[in-house]
Order: C-alpha cells, then sequence, then structure tokens
C-alpha cells in the first residue's frame, strides 16, 4: 500500500509543478491581449495622462515579473484579485465596496459544476452501458446504431443538437423549460429541471468518446487467454464482459471519462449562451471582451486547474484499478 | 462400447488467413473413453491445440469445422446450440491452458475463479464450491492451501497456478479435462509437480483426459494412449508403451532421433591460456535486490560454455552484466584478459562489436517493417562502414553461413519466415558484427525438437568455422548434453557446480544438479512413478529444492 501511497503523492506534486508552469503561460499569455481595460474604460478621448493614473491604480506599470509574483503570492494566499470590471473607483483598489474575483467566479464555478455534475451522473452511465452493450452485440445492428447514433451526435455542432432538442422537449412535446436561467436560493428540484436541457445537449456531445473507449477497450481483451478461459468454463456472454473483460479494461475508459469531465468544465460556452445558463464560460468571455485581467486570469488557472486535477484522480483510479498495485506480492 | 466419452469422425478444420480458408485438421478420427486418458503429440502448428479445442466443440475466431462429427456422450457437440454447449462446458468439460500466468483474470482472486463455474452452473453454492477448492488445493499439494486461494495470480508462482487451475477444473468434477501443454512453461523442478498433481488427481476422480505436448517424455507418463499428429493429419495411434518401443512410422521414429545429436568431446582447455571472457567475483543487484552473488567461470575461444538453472537463477542477469545492460555492483568483466567498463555506454565500439547476443524470441528481436536483408546490413555497416556493393557482398556471405539464399530471402519480412528461419535471420545479425563471443539466451526454447536440433547444428557449424566462443543460457538439459564443452549450473544467482561437460553429466554431483538431472523427463512410461517412490511424495520439485 505504501507503494501507491508514494505514487499518489509524486503525482499530485507534478500537478501542482505542472499548475506552476502553467500559471506562468496563462499570465504572459493574458498580458499579449492587445489594449487594456484602462484605454477601454475611458475611451478613445481620453489623455494619456488620466489612462495613466487609471494604469497606476490598478498597478498596470509594474514590471510584468512584478506583477507575476504579486499575483502568483494572492492566489497562494486564496486573494484572486479585484475585478477591474466591478470597481469602484472613489476608493480605489482596497475600497470596501469593490467586488473580489472570488465573489464572482464562486457562484458561476458552482453553476458550472453543478451542471457538470448533472451530466456526468447522465452521460457516464449511459455510455458505459452502451459500451458494454456494443462490445458483447459487436458487428451486428445494435453496434452500427449505437456507433452512428452517438457518432453523429458528437459531429453536429452543440448550438444545433441543443436547438434540436429545444424543438423536441421544449416547443413540440413542453416537459423541460427551455430557458435554464438558475439564481441562488433556488430549490433544488426547479433548479434540476432547469439544468436538464443543458446536460442531455451536453451529454449527446460527451457520450461517444465514452462509449467507443469502452467498447474498443473491451474488444481489445477479448482475445486474450483469461477471456477464453472464462468462455471454456461455460460463462454466459453478458458475465465474461462484464465480469471478466470490464475490470481489466477500466483505466483507459477512467482517463476518457476525465478528459469529458474536464471538457465539461471548460469548454461549454456554446451550451451556456444558448440555454442563458449562467455558467463560469460566459463570465470568461465577458471578461476577456472588457480585459478585466484578473477575472480571465482566474478562470484560466480554474480551468487548468480543473484538468490537472482530472487527470490526476484519473491517473490514480487507473493505478487503484490495478491489482498488481493494489495487492503488492 | 457404452463407456465411449468423446468420439470425433471425419474432422476437418479451416482456419482464416488472407480472407481464405485453409486446412488445419485433415480429417481426424478420435475416441476416448472415460477414465482414460489420450496423449495429442505434434509439433507447433500441428494442429493439437485446435483439436483439442475442437473436442469440446470450441472454435477459436478465424477457425471453423467443415466436416466431420464430434460427440461428446453422445451429445452432437457441431449441432448443439450455444446453450446447451455453454451448459457442457465448465461442468462436464473442463479445459486447462498452457500459460496459467496468463488464463487466470488478473483482476479476481483464485479462489473466485475457482467457485464461479460450479456457482454459475447451479453444481454447488459458492461457499460450498471455496471449501471444496481448499480441499482440492489441498490434494495438489499447493503451500497454504487455506489462503493461497484469497490471492491474486500475480501473487503465485507459476507452478502453483498451473496446479491451482488444474483444481479450478477440477471443480464441477468434469468427465473431461483437455490438458493444453500444461507444463511447457515451467521449468524441470516444478514440471514434476505439476505431473505428478496432474495423474494423482485424474487418476482419483477418474476423469478422461486428453493431454497435448510436444515433449514424448512428458506424455509418456501422462498418457494410456499416444496419438501424433503431423500437419492436420494423424501420423499413427497406438498404446503408449508399444508406441514408445516400436514406433511404426518414419516421422514417429524422427521424433526420437532429435535427442540423438551429440557434439564430439574437444580437448581441455590449454592451461594457462586466456579467457576470451572471464567473469570475476561479479555481485549484481536489481534496484536493492541482490540478485548475483560472487559469480565466477571463464569462457574460451571457440567453446560452448553452457548456464543452465532454473527461472530466477540468474542466468539472464548474469548475460546482461556481460553486456554492460547491468553494471555489476562489485566484481569485474575481463575480454581477452582486459577489464571491461562495466556500463555499455563506457565501452568503445570494438568492445561492443566482440560481443552479442541471439535471443530467445526471435519474434519481438526482429523488426517486424525492415526486410530481412535490412536487419543484417544495419550491424554490418554500423560496426564496419562498409557500404553499395561491398556491404551486399557480406550480407550475402551471412545469409549463406545461415543456409538462407539472399537471393530468396533478402527482401522478406520477418512475418513472412517460420520460426526456426527468424531465429537464423538472429544468428546472422549477431554474426553480422564479426564477434569473437556470442550469449544465446534460450535460443532454442521456443522452437520444435527438429527446428532447434538444426538450429544448434548451425550454431556448432559456425563455431568450428569462425572459432567463436558461446555462452548457452538454457534451462533444457538435452540440449546441454547436445551442445556444450562446459558447464556452469547456477541456482539463486549462486553458482552451485562448474565444470566440464562429462564431469557434470556423471555422478557425484552437487545435490542441486542431481535435482535438476533427475527431473527431466525420460523416455521411460515407468520413470515419473519410480521417481516419485524414490523421493516421496512430499519431496519433490520445488520442495526438493528448497531442502538444497
Amino acid at each position: 500500500m505504501n507503494n501507491v501511497l508514494g505514487i499518489i503523492i509524486q503525482r499530485l506534486l507534478l500537478g501542482l509543478v505542472t499548475l506552476l508552469i502553467v500559471s506562468v503561460v496563462i499570465f504572459v499569455a493574458v498580458n499579449l491581449l492587445p489594449g487594456d481595460f484602462a484605454q477601454l474604460i475611458l475611451g478613445q478621448g481620453a489623455t494619456e495622462e488620466s489612462v495613466n493614473s487609471i494604469r497606476r491604480d490598478l498597478g498596470l506599470d509594474q514590471p510584468l515579473f512584478v506583477r507575476y509574483f504579486d499575483w502568483l503570492g494572492g492566489m497562494i494566499t486564496g486573494d484572486l484579485g479585484t475585478s477591474f470590471a466591478q470597481l469602484n473607483f472613489t476608493t480605489g483598489l482596497g475600497g470596501v465596496n469593490n467586488v473580489t474575483v472570488l465573489d464572482q467566479i464562486l457562484p458561476r464555478l458552482s453553476n458550472t459544476m453543478f451542471l457538470a455534475g448533472v451530466t456526468a451522473m447522465i452521460a457516464v452511465p449511459i455510455a458505459v452501458t452502451l459500451g458494454v452493450l456494443a462490445a458483447l452485440y459487436r458487428n451486428t445492428v445494435f453496434d452500427r446504431a449505437a456507433n452512428i447514433a452517438t457518432l453523429s451526435s458528437i459531429s453536429s455542432p452543440e448550438f444545433f443538437m441543443a436547438y434540436v432538442l429545444i424543438l423536441i422537449l421544449a416547443v413540440i412535446n413542453p416537459l423541460l423549460p427551455s430557458l435554464s436561467n438558475i439564481y441562488d436560493g433556488m430549490p433544488f428540484g426547479e433548479r434540476l429541471e432547469k439544468t436538464m436541457l443543458p446536460a442531455l445537449t451536453l451529454t449527446l456531445v460527451v457520450t461517444a468518446h465514452m462509449m467507443r473507449m469502452t467498447r474498443a477497450s473491451i474488444i481489445n481483451l477479448l482475445a486474450s487467454p483469461y477471456i477464453e478461459m472464462a468462455r471454456l468454463k461455460g460463462i454466459s456472454p453478458m458475465r465474461v464482459i462484464v465480469r471478466h473483460a470490464l475490470p481489466n479494461a477500466l483505466a483507459p475508459i477512467i482517463n476518457v471519462i476525465a478528459l469529458n469531465l474536464a471538457y465539461l468544465i471548460t469548454g461549454v460556452v456554446v451550451v451556456e449562451v444558448v440555454f442563458v445558463y449562467p455558467g463560469i464560460g460566459q463570465l470568461f468571455v465577458d471578461s476577456v471582451k472588457i480585459r478585466d485581467i484578473p477575472v480571465v486570469q482566474a478562470c484560466c488557472l480554474i480551468f487548468a486547474a480543473a484538468y490537472i486535477l482530472l487527470n490526476l484522480t484519473a491517473d490514480i483510479m487507473s493505478i487503484l484499478s490495478n491489482p498488481r498495485l493494489r495487492h503488492p506480492k | 462400447m457404452s463407456d465411449l466419452l468423446v468420439k470425433i469422425r471425419g474432422l476437418k478444420l479451416e482456419g482464416r488467413s488472407d480472407e481464405t480458408w485453409n486446412p488445419i485438421i485433415n480429417g481426424v478420427d478420435l475416441d476416448l473413453h472415460k477414465g482414460e486418458v489420450l496423449g495429442l503429440i505434434g509439433e507447433s502448428g500441428a494442429g493439437k491445440s485446435t483439436l483439442g479445442l475442437a473436442a469440446m466443440g470450441f472454435c477459436r475466431d478465424g477457425v471453423r469445422i467443415s466436416e466431420g462429427t464430434v460427440e461428446f456422450d453422445g451429445i452432437d457437440l457441431i449441432k448443439a446450440s450455444a446453450a446447451v454447449k455453454r451448459d457442457l462446458l465448465g461442468k462436464r468439460i473442463a479445459y486447462v491452458a498452457q500459460s496459467a500466468a496468463a488464463s487466470f483474470n488478473p483482476a479476481h482472486q483464485l479462489i473466485e475463479q475457482h467457485v464461479e463455474a460450479p456457482v454459475q452452473h447451479g453444481v454447488r453454492g459458492k461457499s460450498e464450491s471455496a471449501e471444496d477448492g481448499i480441499e482440492l488445493y489441498r490434494k495438489l499439494r499447493l503451500p497454504n492451501p487455506d489462503e493461497i486461494g484469497f490471492r491474486y495470480p500475480h501473487q503465485v508462482s507459476g507452478g502453483q497456478l498451473q496446479r491451482a487451475m488444474t483444481a479450478m477444473a477440477m471443480a464441477c468434477r468434469p468427465d473431461l479435462i483437455i490438458f493444453d501443454e500444461p507444463t511447457t512453461a515451467l521449468d524441470v523442478t516444478t514440471q514434476i509437480e505439476v505431473l505428478a498433481a496432474i495423474r494423482e488427481i485424474v487418476e482419483e476422480f477418474n476423469t478422461a483426459a486428453i493431454y497435448i505436448t510436444h515433449d514424448l517424455a512428458v506424455v509418456a507418463q501422462m498418457a494410456d494412449q499416444i496419438k501424433v499428429l503431423l500437419k492436420g493429419d494423424e501420423v499413427e495411434t497406438s498404446d503408449t508403451r508399444s508406441m514408445l518401443s516400436a514406433p511404426k512410422e518414419d516421422y514417429t521414429k524422427s521424433l526420437w532421433a532429435v535427442r540423438s545429436f551429440e557434439r564430439p568431446l574437444k580437448a581441455p582447455v590449454v592451461a594457462g591460456a586466456t579467457p576470451v571472457v572471464s567473469i570475476r567475483n561479479v555481485d549484481a543487484a536489481y534496484g536493492k535486490v541482490p540478485v548475483l552473488h560472487d559469480v565466477s567461470f571463464d569462457m574460451h575461444e571457440g567453446r560452448t560454455v553452457a548456464v543452465v538453472g532454473e527461472s530466477g537463477s540468474g542466468k539472464s542477469t548474469t548475460a546482461r552484466c556481460i553486456t554492460g545492460l547491468l553494471p555489476p555492483t562489485s566484481g569485474e568483466i575481463l575480454f581477452d584478459g582486459q577489464p571491461l567498463p562495466s556500463d555499455y555506454r563506457k565501452r568503445n565500439k570494438d568492445q561492443l562489436r566482440q560481443a552479442q547476443m541471439i535471443y530467445q524470441m526471435a519474434d519481438t528481436a526482429l523488426n517486424p517493417r525492415v526486410s530481412v536483408g535490412n536487419i543484417i546490413a544495419r550491424p554490418v555497416q554500423f560496426y564496419s562502414g562498409l557500404s553499395g556493393k561491398e556491404l551486399r557482398k557480406r550480407v550475402d556471405h551471412l545469409m549463406d553461413q545461415i543456409e538462407l539464399p539472399a537471393d530468396q530471402y533478402y527482401n522478406r519480412l520477418p512475418s513472412e519466415l517460420s520460426g526456426g528461419q527468424k531465429q537464423r535471420i538472429g544468428i546472422a545479425r549477431a554474426l553480422a558484427a564479426d564477434p569473437k563471443f556470442i550469449i544465446c539466451d534460450e535460443v532454442t526454447s521456443a522452437l520444435d525438437q527438429l527446428v532447434a536440433e538444426g538450429i544448434l547444428r548451425l550454431l556448432a557449424r559456425l563455431q568450428d568455422e569462425l572459432s567463436l566462443s558461446y555462452m548457452f543460457i538454457t534451462h533444457d538439459l538435452a540440449t546441454v548434453r547436445a551442445i556444450a564443452d562446459e558447464v556452469v549450473v547456477m541456482k539463486d544467482g549462486r553458482v552451485v557446480e562448474q565444470g566440464p561437460k562429462q564431469e557434470m553429466f556423471q555422478p557425484p554431483h552437487h545435490p542441486y544438479t542431481d535435482l535438476l538431472l533427475s527431473s527431466v523427463p525420460e523416455m521411460d512410461p515407468d520413470w515419473l512413478s519410480n521417481l516419485l517412490a524414490e523421493r516421496g511424495v512430499d519431496n519433490i520439485g520445488d520442495a526438493a529444492s528448497e531442502k538444497i
């Protein structure tokens, strides 16, 4: 068991190092964006003096590496800074009425996590079950149909799938609300109902990948001697796949699931826009538009952390799914 | 007869390759009575396993039954539905595979896999089957029978897994078990334990068995009747004793003849001659685990040193030390009297050139995408810098030396060659460097006896022509007898005995050498019974090995 613990600690440290490197990349990249907040907010007619004064207030006149270490120090102590867009200029950066980046991001992030969670609850079981069934009935009509259906849904643009679902489930059969304008303190049931259409849209987007990996990694194992042994013991085909193939096929499946979950947190802007869902993706896009650099940077860092954390979890679960590591000699 | 269990008539099987169906078995008849053991022997590709599986009504993917009938206890297995067959498999017909390590599911404990068939077939409940499993483990003399079942396959040794698999096959007390080369992957000392265990339990439950192997001496211990197969045709069938004493067909006789190849004895090494390779007090470790302890031996020009021992005894590790892949923790390796740098990265081209290697699995040691000619040309180019016509001439010459003429074989890919031909390419690749010393790591153990003999003869001829020195790693004592001049016996990373071959095969031996020698199966059908009587049932194989 020490062995496994050692590997996990090693991976965690590597994850932190990755995050640090990513933070540099984010910081530099964001600062490469053309134009700046001061220029943008004061308009074209602004005098150089007033622009400079705002820049000074915001610390934008400092050299890049000083700003980076300020920012990094803030990150480590949990202070993500103050959002430029909500700044109260009469009191300056330290003022009490300022909205911090954390205040802006947290509710949006929790909404995004909620959507991702609901989607995962629907998509992962469906994808794995479909994958197992497709492997069991491989090269039959069922297998082909499942492949065609999932591949078509992944090949169509997300907004198109979203509108098709709205048409079917909200307009023709008014079962679900087509607007997902959820807010704080909304009862769970209502929240779930409003989240359902975006979650279904996203399910259609992520299922194909996971299902096909499940199918492929199971079929990959079907030629192994222990599968032949199971068949020669007279075990039913379904049991052969679920009991003998699936436990050994978990590692690649877990990795693809993690990748798709990371996508659900970081890449769902289009779906959020279609359903007016107040997620972090929309906040991110809005902040880029107005050069609200602290929010953009924080969002990027959260996205990177989500990717790293989910891949880390996948790695650790893959390790744990290997009996050789769980039960050393 | 009413007790006829398996009846196969005119069975033809075909295998698919490149979209066409090629015959694998061309019309074989087979009768097996209750409680009888039939030995199926033949070289690889003879169709033994395919026939064995067909007797269970099972075909691997890409194999089909084209003609004939297979009946099990009156049930037509070819016409039977999948459900009917599933009901028989595991319950009345069981299978023991060649590699137990690959045939146990790595994700589940042994006992879980053991109880699966009885529970799924409704023969016994789970806890009852588990108790019965422990009882079978005890009968098969597995160590710690009460707890070994709760281990995962990777936590159990190969010989023990093979017995656990035999126990698993017995779980429903089947009428028929197919044993598919169950001891081929095991060391001789472990093989005895498994053979004894299988024979005992098959007798106790009066189970009929089809025992598939390429080793005549093994089948002689196990079978009442022997059927010889050659390329999908039956050569002959008769009871074991008459088959061994008076084989009728030429092919069967040729199978016996293999064991007669033996090189003439060479004059002893001149005293004071500098050995080509001298290993001096070498210790080595993988990480912190020590594997070699004070290993010392010499190898002289034009001679073959056979290094024997079981798997894990340190034979291949010694080779890795010589080649510099695993720098020793202490001790040194001399080449022509000069110390070699311990790490291959610190050796110069000439030092690298002098020592070459031939591998066990020619399949994986050759790049599948490179043509045979280029595989050989690359080291020639690397070491001698030849190019163009000169290079081609050298490659042609090498290919002539291994008896695969370049005009036919130069452009072939490894996949277009047979196992023996691939091994020859491995030899040519080693020769391409023009070395003085070659390490042959189990080079014949993956080959059939006739093919292996061809390789041994080739190596012997090359040695005479080029005065090569061989370090010949093997666990097969018949090969040692055929080719060695000196023998080094290793156990647990130490050299337990060494000397000229004629001395090593004469008593008195070190007790371990004695155990190894006496564990090699002999053609005598009473060999195993006599040996067991001599050693006592609790003192065979690993148990005996641990006491030394």
